[in-house]
């Protein structure tokens, strides 16, 4: 007996064909958007790098056996990672695969007259049967009419019957629908490519231009030349910032109310310079760029002297806010100071006091400014590598002890207080205090393109989801004269509905009735 | 009226309405318990004249078609107790609604913009569109079998808010102060009561369901069939699924204004895209072929849960640029 069954070879065009049909099926749709779904996730559970870096490096600290691990998965970076990408991009390629036959069937079916009415539609979901007053021809002539009326396309392949179809724009929306999320990918793409984002703080008084050099970080897309940037000028005038001050509402004193940059702006080098304010919610828009105000703090004045008083160090150095009540952290660093490199570290705090557990501050605003400091010496830049210049680098510098004690020493300076540094390294002044605002410099050239994609696919979802399929099918025929020899005609309707439509029979109703009134 | 006395009675418009909407759950659940005895007897009478019927056939069961579709009377032949349960449990519903849409309001007049600011808020002005959803709906059709799985669940939210959501009202922070609070934030809230009422449906589709499959008894006989329960749930989730589309749009509109970009990946925008990336697959999932529509409502109900997860854990222990709950 020979019962083996020689199957045909697929080869591996069969193949490719076989997995093309696999990808583009329905199932692996789903499925890709269960995955996708799912895989979306962990972004929201582990702090991402390109969010919040701080927070990811602390996370690794944190978990020395799961971090290393997790991290070479991609789970600090997930929308970045391979995994994710790949995840989408199959998606979109299954998306295509199925969408694009379907265009192209649909531009047919647009074109195309709706099919020929069945022999018996009476037959169909939806029927109706009926004999009426009136020729076969003027018969048709009505329902022709109110069909069209109802924006039906309306079609006859023979003499006695017509063929209707309406509801081409559920397909016409489903495709837009889809089509649109392509859309979106490529705004996001050109965003990604040709757009830039920069930040800066600014103290009050200070002008930002710009250019590359006077951001504090820059990350330009791929494509961007930073040689382009236009050199339009800001200055902050001044920052205002208000904090709740009703002590009646539990929880709500001192959190923020409102930030108010009042800038001087200048388009280009030489345009004149006109006064704008910029609010959270309320960016100013360059021309180059949109400038958001994203944060803010302050910037305590400190002027530094060498023991025969000469200035060493003056500036509006920022400290960066740690906590709602802006008790924020920072550095001054004084590389000319004599004999060796001074640093200070510490805390501002607007409205400082000293509590059990160290200098807090007790309200945003600056009421009773206080700077809380330790003093190191050494060097400052030991390996001339790049520091943060809120944090001071330790790693070559001593700390100086109080006098007669082996107590670190610590400067608590009130606002416009001088206090001398021990060993004649000089004195160190409070002067008073200023603000900084943190600028965000923005373009992003493929945000119409994502924002026009996603309305057009809002729409197609909306005629998708509303719009139903319908097709009536009419046939008439001669029927018996009445006693007055007057000609009667028998109607058979029938209804077919894309999908559940329970609405079907109603319309069909709703047409009899208004068939009446063309009559 | 000062803002003080506003918010003494929009607190005692709000505990008033829950006062009235337990009740109201209370009645809807006697409503659907006193289905049951009047029931049995049908059943009983049924079941004779079905075996008179198929010959004396000893094996036969009753079927799940036969029993749902005899079991399943219009309301004119309800017991008169779950009769008049139902239309008390209705009014209740409707002065609970008023209540709750004025204890809203006052609200909103009390911090002098949309009650939308904090958990609490949100959970107010999410509960009364799922009660005024509910009512505006119920003014069309029969849903008296519907509201105990409504007032139940809003009753809960609300029990939550005034416990661990709870915050004075006060100005919103400078990142909130905007128009597109009133229309991102209100339209999320719709979407996602009409998402709550969807997923209480298809909840019930699904019970319905186990219920005509085993050809069981129950007050569920009375409920309607599992066919047109599935068809109600994908209605109210099409108008949901545009809505939430909406809001994401409108969220990113104002990310951008806000925040300097339309998408940042921050906790609750993942979480949003999700919820849309779920529901995308529950509306695949209803028109896959091979697919069985209990795993469809299985898929929606799973967007139900992340809509839970987004509001009730990413608001309140996740770090990100959405963080106000005021907790």
């Amino acid at each position: 007996m020979s019962g083996d069954v020689v199957q045909p070879r697929l080869g591996l065009v069969g193949w490719l064909r076989w997995a093309w049909r696999q990808l583009t099926s329905m199932r692996t749709a789903l499925l890709l958007l269960l995955v996708l779904a799912v895989g979306a996730v962990p972004g929201s559970i582990f702090p991402q790098r390109s969010i919040d870096a701080t927070r990811t490096a602390q996370w690794l600290t944190d978990h020395p056996t799961a971090g290393p691990i997790l991290d070479r998965l991609g789970f600090f970076e997930v929308y970045a990672s391979p995994w994710f990408a790949a995840i989408y991009l199959l998606l979109f390629t299954s998306l295509v695969g199925c969408v694009l036959p379907r265009t192209k069937q649909h531009l047919k079916a647009l074109r195309a007259r709706p099919p020929r009415a069945p022999k018996n539609p009476d037959r169909l979901g939806a029927s109706l049967v009926e004999t009426v007053d009136g020729t076969p021809d003027e018969v048709l002539t009505a329902w022709r009419k109110t069909l069209r009326a109802a924006r039906f396309r309306v079609d006859s392949h023979d003499d006695n019957s017509l063929s209707a179809e309406k509801g081409y724009l559920k397909e016409t929306g489903n495709l837009a629908f889809h089509l649109a999320l392509i859309g979106i990918i490529v705004g996001v793409a050109v965003g990604h490519l040709w757009g830039f984002k920069g930040d800066v703080i600014l103290p009050e008084g200070q002008t930002f231009a710009n250019t590359l050099s006077r951001y504090d970080t820059f990350s330009p897309g791929p494509q961007v030349d930073a040689a382009d940037l236009t050199p339009w000028t800001l200055t902050l005038a001044r920052l205002d910032a208000v904090f709740e001050e009703d002590t009646t509402r539990e929880g709500q004193l001192g959190m923020p109310r409102d930030f108010t940059a009042h800038v001087e702006f200048a388009p280009t080098a030489k345009a004149p310079v006109e006064d704008r304010t910029i609010k959270v919610n309320q960016p100013l828009e360059t021309g180059n760029g949109t400038v958001f105000l994203l944060g803010n703090g302050y910037a305590p004045h400190i002027t530094v002297r060498d023991a025969q008083g000469t200035v060493i160090y003056s500036d509006a150095t920022p400290f960066l806010a740690r906590d709602n009540n802006y008790k924020s952290v920072g550095a001054v660093k004084v590389p000319g100071a004599t004999p060796k490199d001074l640093g200070f570290a510490g805390l501002f705090l607007p409205t400082g006091t000293i509590t059990e557990h160290g200098p807090e501050s007790m309200f945003p605003q600056p009421l009773d400014p206080y700077l809380a400091l330790t003093v190191f010496e050494g060097e400052l830049f030991p390996d001339g590598a790049p520091q943060s210049v809120y944090e001071l680098d330790d790693s070559a510098m001593t700390q100086l002890r109080a006098e007669g004690s082996d107590q670190p020493l610590r400067l608590w300076i009130k606002a416009g207080q001088s206090i001398d540094l021990p060993g004649g390294r000089g004195s160190i002044t409070f002067d008073g205090v200023e603000r900084w605002a943190g600028l965000s410099v923005r373009t992003d050239p493929g945000k119409s393109l994502t924002l026009g994609a996603a309305l057009l696919a809002l729409a197609g979802l909306i005629a998708m989801l509303t719009v139903r399929r319908r097709r009536v099918f009419i046939r008439v025929s001669e029927a018996e004269p009445d006693a007055e020899g007057r000609q009667r005609t028998l109607v058979r309707v029938g209804a077919l509905a894309k999908d559940d439509d329970e609405g079907m029979t109603d319309e069909l109703a709703g047409l009899a009735e208004r068939v009446k009134d063309h009559r | 009226m000062s803002d003080q006395t506003l918010a003494q009675f929009s607190m005692l418009s709000l505990y008033s309405a829950m006062g009235v909407l337990t009740l109201a759950m209370l009645a809807f659940a006697a409503h659907l318990a006193w289905l049951l005895p009047a029931r049995d007897e049908a059943a009983e009478h049924v079941e004779e004249y079905e075996l008179v019927a198929a010959g004396g056939v000893s094996d036969a069961e009753p079927g799940p078609a036969t029993s749902a579709a005899a079991y399943r009377p219009g309301d004119g032949e309800l017991p008169s107790r779950a009769r008049s349960a139902g239309g008390i449990a209705s009014s209740l519903t409707i002065l609970g609604t008023l209540l709750l849409t004025a204890s809203t309001v006052m609200r909103g007049l009390e911090v002098h913009r949309m009650p939308l600011g904090n958990m609490f808020e949100f959970a107010l002005t999410g509960s009364t569109f799922v009660m005024l959803a509910y009512v505006g709906w119920s003014l069309r059709r029969n849903l008296r079998w519907l509201g105990l799985f409504v007032t139940g669940p809003a009753v809960l939210v609300l029990g939550l808010a005034i416990t661990i959501w709870y915050v004075d009202g006060a100005e919103l922070m400078p990142s909130l102060k905007s128009y597109w609070l009133v229309i991102h934030v209100t339209i999320a809230t719709l979407s996602m009561a009409l998402f709550g009422i969807g997923a209480a449906v298809n909840a019930l589709y699904l019970w319905q369901d186990h219920v005509e499959r085993l050809g069981a008894r129950s007050f569920m006989n009375r409920l309607p069939g599992s066919r047109q329960l599935e068809k109600l749930a994908y209605g109210l989730h099409i108008i949901a699924f545009p809505l939430w589309t909406f809001t994401v749009i409108a969220g990113a509109i104002w990310a951008r204004q806000a925040w300097g970009s339309y998408w940042n990946w921050d906790p609750k925008e993942v979480w949003s895209f999700v919820i849309w990336v779920v529901y995308a697959a529950y509306l695949h999932a209803r028109v896959t072929t091979g697919w069985r529509r209990q795993n469809a409502a299985i898929i929606a109900l799973a967007g139900f849960a992340c809509i839970v997860v987004n509001y009730g854990i990413v608001n309140v222990f996740f770090v990100g640029q959405h963080s106000y709950s005021g907790l």
